[in-house]
């Protein structure tokens, strides 16, 4: 027996407080108390940046302050990413995109200020992994009919199993892969706190903070709204 | 040794092996990146472009080797059946 650490090492979802239903039992844990204070930080900005349009547009100032300009450049960088993802469909799925990306995007980078990052629990990526699932097919059908289900039998009717697991694949893949990512740097920086000594663990997390959650989080939003615009695209392209 | 303790040592070797999968998407980003660096190379004008595209489909390219990474996880933290 050895002692591997100066600590213990700590990643893994917290269960905080205990309640039963129907005989069911049901537990409060960090990953939703992490999720409503981003909701909440998310809201916050969301009102103020709806209350400060609303006076801009009654007002007969023509130039936005510094606060509208910047809630400009979001909405003209989010509507951007929809236009280069899907063109000319681009304006009906402008809101379903930016909610996703702005709803990962903060919840990737809370683990910056200390949260356990909700989307490093599996429960939440596959939740938007289903939506995103729905929605295709919610398009599709509404595109194709019933030859959004024919299509599975194309080319031929023998290739029937591996287009429906393909099917099937596509919210696994998704939310695997927002999850894994940012696992990983919770794993990696719950190590590090945990395993490191004191003198280690004060500047050079930083670091580590920068690419594992800021750089990493972004990214896994960008690509989880592209490969959702891409999939949504297959269905009703042509 | 129990037979809890042989399942807690398969499992971890079993964890060790599991990321093994890392080997692929190391050799698939790097290829990514020789790619758009000789891009780059040619078309220095189109640099910005290059770069979103190499990060997107590196990121892509990433998830086998995080479905690996996903079995250890599983295998380490969620307790093994005993008996």
């Amino acid at each position: 027996m050895f002692v591997l650490a100066s600590g213990d090492a700590s990643y893994m979802i917290k269960l905080l407080y205990k309640y039963t239903i129907f005989g069911q039992e049901f537990y409060l844990t960090t990953t939703h108390v992490a999720m409503i204070i981003t909701t909440v930080v998310m809201l916050g900005f969301f009102i103020a940046a709806n209350i400060s349009i609303r006076r801009a547009m009654a007002s007969d100032v023509t130039s936005p302050g510094p606060f509208l300009n910047i809630v400009e450049l979001i909405v003209e960088k989010l509507d951007g990413i929809s236009a280069g993802g899907m063109g000319e469909h681009a304006s009906k799925f402008r809101n379903y995109i930016g909610t996703l990306f702005i709803f990962i995007l903060f919840n990737n980078i809370s683990g910056i200020f200390g949260l356990r990052a909700p989307t490093a629990d599996y429960g939440v990526t596959l939740c938007l992994g289903v939506i995103t699932f729905c929605l295709i097919h919610y398009n599709g059908i509404k595109k194709n009919k019933l030859g959004h289900f024919t299509a599975l039998f194309k080319p031929i009717p023998i290739l029937f199993p591996i287009n429906f697991i393909g099917e099937v694949a596509t919210p696994l893949s998704l939310s695997l892969r927002l999850f894994g990512n940012v696992m990983s740097g919770t794993v990696m920086l719950g190590l590090w706190y945990g395993m490191m000594p004191l003198l280690f663990t004060l500047g050079i997390p930083a670091a580590l903070h920068c690419y594992f959650d800021l750089f990493s989080g972004a990214i896994q939003a960008y690509v989880f709204c592209m490969l959702t615009m891409v999939y949504i695209e297959d269905k009703i392209g042509d | 040794m129990t037979g809890h303790d042989l399942i807690m040592a398969c499992s971890a070797i079993g964890a060790g092996l599991a990321c093994i999968a890392g080997i692929g998407p190391g050799v698939g980003q790097g290829y990514a990146a020789g790619q758009a660096a000789a891009a780059v190379g040619r078309n220095p004008g189109a640099k910005g472009t290059i770069t979103s595209t190499m990060l997107m489909g590196q990121a892509v390219a990433e998830t086998t080797g995080l479905y690996g990474l996903a079995v250890a996880i599983i295998l380490l933290f969620v307790k093994p059946q005993t008996w």
